[in-house]
This record gives C-alpha cells, sequence and structure tokens, in this order.
C-alpha cells in the first residue's frame, strides 16, 4: 500500500526527521493561508501516487500571492497520468546547497533489510544504480535496529564526507530505521535529503510503501489509503478474495493459484491468443466466487470468450461446478464458457456440467485451443 | 529414497484445532503420514483424528519425538509458531500459511543462521544444529507413497525417479499431473513458496536432489520476480550431475506494480521471464514453452 508524500512526511516528522516545513491545500483559500504562514517563495507539489510527476508539470514554484493562485488553479485543473490532482502540498522553497538520496528497503536476496544513500540524489538515481552503482552505498542491519561500529562509521562517512552533516545524517538514518519497523514498511525513501543555506539538514521529499501483509496490525495505516488509487474491479475483485488484473487481450481467464494462472496466460498467447486478465480465485473456493469472478470479467466488453482453469486441491471442482451454475442462474453470461476441471472431486464436478450442457476438458492445452479458437471467431 | 520427507519422518501439525488443519490432517493421515502429534495453545489434552493435541511444541517434541513441523496457524501468529519450533529443535519446518508480514520473516531468517536477533528475547538457532525452513506460502513437501505433509492432493502423485522443485502450488499439481500422466513417477517434490523470501530456495533443493540416489532427473518450475532461478541456473552450470527440464511462469505477465526506486536499485539484474529462461538454458537446462511438455523433453534428456 502507498500514501501520499504529505501523509509519509507527516510520519517522518513524528518520528523525529526534519522536514520542509510545509502543509496540504485543498482548496485555494487553504493554499493562500498555508503560503502566507511560511512566507515566499514557495513550491506547490501535486499530490499523486504515480511517478513522472515532475516531467509531467506537477511541481511548481511561487514568488508571490499572484503566481501562488495561478499555479494552484493549474496543478488542480491537471491530470496526471489520468489522475486528478486533489490535494497540493505548499512547502518552503528551500535553497539546496547539497542533496543525497536516502532509501531503506527489504532486500530479498540476502534476507535483510538495506538501508541505502548516495551523494548523487535527485530524481535520477535509478541511472547512477545502473551506470555508477559505487555511487550508492549499502548497509546491511543484520537483525538489528540500531546500526554502529566501524562499518556503520565508514558507511556514512562515505556518503557525507563533512563531518558536520554526520551526525545529523546518522540521526536521520536512526528515526528512518525506527519508522520502517514501527509501520512495517516495505520502502522508505526521502529523495532527497538536502542541506539547505543555514546548513541545515531536512526531508524535501517523503515516500513510504507498506507491506499489505502487515496491515492487519495497522489499523491507522490503512485508514490513509487513498481509494481513487485502487482500480475498481481490481479492488472489488479484493472485496471477494480474489486477486484480479485487467490486460487487454479477449480471453477472459478464471484460474486456481497464481502460478498456474500465470502460465494459463503463456499458454494463451502461445498459442495465438490474447488474455483479457489474470485472476486468481484462491484456493477453497466457494460456489459464490466463481459469480463474483464471472461478473468483474464480463463487465469487461472486449471478453468474447471465457476460459476457467481449475486443479482442484483444496479447491473442490463440484464447487466450481455449482458456481457456475448457480451464476448461470443470476446473471446473463453472453459469452462462451471453456471449462477445465481436473482433480478433487473432479467426476462429480463433471457429471454436474454435463447435466447441464456444458462440455468440460480435462487438459489444459485443449481448453486453451478452443478458447483461443472461440475468441477468434 | 527421497528427500525431506519419507515413512519415518514424525510429524507434529501446528494449527491442529483449526479448519484447514484439521481437515489437511485427516488427509495426510489417510495418505500415510506419520502424524504423531498437534499443537494449539490452550487445547492441550484434547484429540484431532485421534491424534493428540498439545499446548507447545517443546511438549508435543518431547512426549512424541517429532522432527518436523507443518504449520497452518493464520498468519499474525505464524511468526511465533516458527519460533516455537526453532527453540525446541525442530530439524524440518514446513510453514503452509500464507500472507505473513515480510519483516517477520526477515527476522526468522536471521534466528534460523544462529547469529543474535534483536529486539532481545527470541531464541535463535543453538550453534551446530541444523534447521531447514520451507515456506512460508507454500503447498509442502511429499515423497510419493511415502509422506505428504502439506495440503497437495495426494492422489496425482507417484513414486518414481523425478524430483520437482517448484514455487506455485496449482502449477505443481499440473507438472505433476503430467509427469504422472506419462509413468514418470516423483522421488520428490518441494514446494517451495511463493514469497519473496523463503527459507529453502532452488538451490538448497537442487544439491539435495543431486545427492539423492532415487532420484535421476529433476524438474523446476519457476516464475518471475526475484533472483533464484539465476542463482539455480549457476549452481547447475557449476555442480550439476542429473538433467533438469525448466518452465517459468509469467512470460506474459505485465510488467510488476514498481516498489519505487529502492526496489529497481537493490533488484540484481533482470526479473522477467525471458531472462530466467536464457540463463538457464545457457547452464544446460531443457526449458520448455507448455508445461505438459515436460514429461517428453525429460524423458529425451534421460535417455
Amino acid at each position: 500500500m502507498k500514501i501520499h508524500e504529505y501523509q509519509a512526511a507527516e510520519l517522518f516528522q513524528k518520528a523525529g526527521i526534519p522536514v520542509v516545513e510545509g502543509c496540504v491545500a485543498a482548496t485555494l483559500e487553504e493554499a493562500v493561508q498555508i503560503a502566507l504562514g511560511i512566507g515566499y517563495p514557495v513550491v506547490l507539489k501535486s499530490q499523486v501516487l504515480v511517478g513522472g510527476r515532475g516531467k509531467a508539470g506537477g511541481i511548481k514554484k511561487a514568488e508571490d500571492r499572484g503566481s501562488l493562485e495561478k499555479a494552484f488553479r493549474e496543478l488542480k485543473a491537471l491530470r496526471i497520468k489520468g489522475y486528478p490532482v486533489e490535494k497540493v502540498l505548499i512547502v518552503r522553497a528551500v535553497n539546496i546547497q547539497k542533496e543525497f538520496y536516502v532509501g531503506m528497503t527489504v532486500d530479498y536476496v540476502k534476507n535483510d533489510v538495506v538501508l541505502m544513500a548516495s551523494s548523487a540524489g535527485g530524481v535520477d538515481i535509478e541511472e547512477t544504480a545502473r551506470e555508477n552503482p559505487e555511487a550508492i552505498k549499502k548497509y546491511y542491519l543484520r537483525g538489528s535496529h540500531r546500526p554502529g561500529g566501524k562499518e556503520w562509521h565508514s558507511f556514512i562517512q562515505d556518503v557525507f564526507p563533512a563531518p558536520s552533516y554526520q551526525k545529523k545524517a546518522a540521526a536521520v538514518f536512526q528515526n528512518l530505521i525506527n519508522v520502517f519497523f514501527a509501520y512495517d514498511c516495505s520502502l522508505a525513501e526521502i529523495n532527497p535529503l538536502v542541506v539547505d543555506e543555514a546548513g541545515e539538514m531536512c526531508a524535501a521529499d517523503a515516500k513510504i510503501n507498506f507491506d499489505d501483509n502487515a496491515l492487519f496490525r495497522h489499523e491507522d495505516i490503512r485508514k490513509m489509503q487513498d481509494a481513487r488509487y485502487e482500480d475498481s474491479d481490481e479492488l472489488k475483485a479484493r472485496e471477494h478474495g480474489l486477486s484480479f488484473v485487467k490486460l487487454d487481450g479477449n480471453v477472459g481467464c478464471i484460474v486456481n493459484g497464481a502460478g498456474l494462472a500465470m502460465a494459463t496466460m503463456d499458454v494463451i498467447k502461445l498459442l495465438g491468443g490474447r488474455p483479457a486478465n489474470f485472476l486468481d480465485v484462491g484456493g477453497s473456493s466457494n460456489p459464490e466466487k466463481v459469480l463474483h469472478a464471472l461478473r468483474i470479467i464480463l463487465n469487461n466488453k472486449e471478453v468474447k470468450v471465457v476460459l476457467m482453469n481449475i486443479f482442484g486441491g483444496i479447491t473442490r471442482c463440484d464447487d466450481i461446478a455449482k458456481g457456475i451454475l448457480e451464476a448461470g442462474k443470476r446473471m446473463d453470461i453472453s459469452v462462451p464458457l471453456v471449462v477445465r476441471l481436473i482433480g478433487t472431486n473432479e467426476p462429480q464436478a463433471k457429471e454436474i456440467l454435463a447435466q447441464n450442457k456444458i462440455n468440460t476438458y480435462s487438459t489444459m492445452r485443449e481448453a486453451v485451443e478452443k478458447a483461443v479458437a472461440l475468441a477468434k471467431r | 529414497m527421497s528427500i525431506l520427507v519419507d515413512q519415518n519422518t514424525k510429524v507434529i501439525v501446528q494449527g491442529i484445532t483449526g479448519r484447514d488443519g484439521s481437515f489437511h490432517t485427516e488427509q495426510m493421515l489417510g495418505y500415510g503420514t506419520r502424524i504423531v502429534g498437534g499443537v494449539t495453545p490452550g487445547k492441550g489434552g484434547q484429540t484431532v483424528c485421534g491424534v493428540p493435541v498439545f499446548n507447545t511444541v517443546a511438549e508435543a517434541k518431547k512426549k512424541t519425538g517429532a522432527d518436523t513441523a507443518v504449520i497452518y496457524v493464520p498468519a499474525p501468529f505464524a511468526k511465533d509458531a516458527i519460533f516455537e519450533d526453532i527453540q525446541a529443535g525442530m530439524s524440518l519446518i514446513i510453514c503452509i500459511t500464507e500472507g505473513i508480514p515480510i519483516l517477520d520473516i526477515v527476522e526468522v531468517m536471521r534466528a534460523l543462521e544462529g547469529r543474535p536477533c534483536l529486539p532481545a528475547g527470541r531464541p535463535c538457532l543453538p550453534a551446530g544444529r541444523q534447521t531447514r525452513f520451507i515456506g512460508p506460502n507454500c503447498p509442502g513437501v511429499i515423497s510419493p507413497g511415502k509422506a505428504k505433509v502439506g495440503i497437495m492432493p495426494g492422489s496425482i502423485h507417484q513414486p518414481g525417479p523425478v524430483g520437482v522443485i517448484s514455487r506455485s502450488g496449482t502449477l505443481t499439481y499440473e507438472v505433476v499431473y503430467n509427469l504422472t500422466r506419462s509413468n514418470m513417477g516423483q522421488s520428490t517434490c518441494v514446494g517451495l513458496g511463493g514469497d519473496p523470501i523463503t527459507g529453502m530456495r532452488f538451490t538448497d533443493a537442487l544439491e539435495m536432489f543431486m545427492r539423492d540416489e532415487e532420484t535421476q532427473g529433476i524438474v523446476m518450475v519457476g516464475e518471475i520476480g526475484g533472483g533464484d532461478e539465476q542463482t539455480a541456473a549457476e549452481f547447475i552450470k557449476k555442480e550439476g550431475t542429473k538433467p533438469v527440464v525448466g518452465f517459468i511462469a509469467g512470460r506474459t505477465a505485465p510488467a510488476g506494480k514498481r516498489m519505487g526506486h529502492a526496489g529497481a536499485i537493490i533488484s540484481s539484474g533482470e526479473t522477467t521471464a525471458e531472462a530466467k529462461r536464457q540463463v538457464l538454458q545457457e547452464a544446460g537446462v531443457t526449458v520448455v514453452d507448455f508445461p505438459d511438455d515436460i514429461p517428453a523433453a525429460l524423458k529425451k534428456k534421460l535417455r
């Protein structure tokens, strides 16, 4: 789960990380008040959860009230990658003397939490990572939440050669570590961490992503979610315990298990078809899930055929079959269904479907070939 | 022979009184697995399918002599369940539970390495002892005809010479089903699990299969994301002694939702299906396009 910059900045500030002075505004009146409090010049930053905000014109500087009003109106009229700008963060325009990149995430290869920092901060940090990886220093926490020792000091010294910055930077890192573990973050990033004209170090941007699996223990964080950024079909799918991603083809898929669902999409493509979606109905599917899955898939008018590929383990095939019949009664299934069922309670499922004149297939390849042919009709 | 589990493996089920735990205990017993006990805190003294339930893993181990634990407890309590096993000195832990927070697993991995882990108070593995941890979010391990420790349907398996290693659940069943249909039985099938951090990884299982006398050929089923298939390819190139056939799922999956800059910086190299297929092929692995091509490809290599 992602949150907006202003929300992340609040969490940073609460944890003791100095953040550039500012406040979020939804209306022009609020914006004017905030700018008055901070003093001009100010920077206006669109609050959207998609990347490339700067390049899309979502960040503007204002020297006075007139230019603030103009900039605010322009930002509010903007759509960034399709998303309207609802709120604008207004911050003091910092006279940047030096900028750094600071980030923290989980390294899945080393099974460890890693801190990363570079004196080459700014938007092009990924380019730096590719072209000059030595410019980004890493420090692995190795189970500790309180870094220290020789390796730690050389990490700090490598990124912040000026002694006057080192103590401040170490404090920022410690507070970032605290935030990371306190909220089960999957990513916490300050890009850039800046030094201003007074020699003060502060975060000029804030980014936090959270581990979805840990949200059960952070009700306060869950409340911060901006639902506008959820695809309505994907959201609906999740409410019903389904995992769904829309694609641009015309063969709708209902599969149990993510691996088999991906493999089914691959086979559709290899046999000349185009998958319309990824949909994992998950384990222990009850008949209701099939109904919801079909509703979501048929919401997409491109879909010409629905392929169901179910390998019963925990999932029982007869439950799926009952779900198909139930769906047939409760909604209009306007496209052909191609059903492949195998595994737990397969004979019962095939009998139920045969009685209702629905053909089933035993192998994945046969079923996909049939579905692809129907989609081309 | 087989790897990890067989007819002598003594298993305890954590979360045995729950819906999933009790259902699968019955299934595993039906397959012939030696389930010697179950653990649910506060429910000691009960029985499930004739299996005695204990309050703690330590007690269950002492009374039954179990060496393997299989975990069905809900995600919020899974970390504590795993730490109980580490402390009790179980030699194999198989975690079926899905949705466990990643930082919980990072903590578990630290403890398994036997290094001091903070915050203090958590037990870590005593020096000189080895615990194998499989999962989380995995279907478990089955040595056909001997023992099934997990949630896979036993009926699709058949004893034989093929070792199967996979990151998926139902896709593994698909692969096993095709092998069995072609009369190619399995020595052991290992479900590594679908999370970004798992205890056992491809290389660990490959190493065990390469040493196992019964296993003549290996099938590895990978997918997009992470770098495990690449590490496995390096291992096969250097130390591979048996033929390997691979399948990688996710060639048509859209580029994943990115995790900001840090994710891009830390992810080492290419994690696409095509990149994985290529490095495996370079290591001498036959990588097939369709899951049902696996039996024929392996037969050809075994000839």
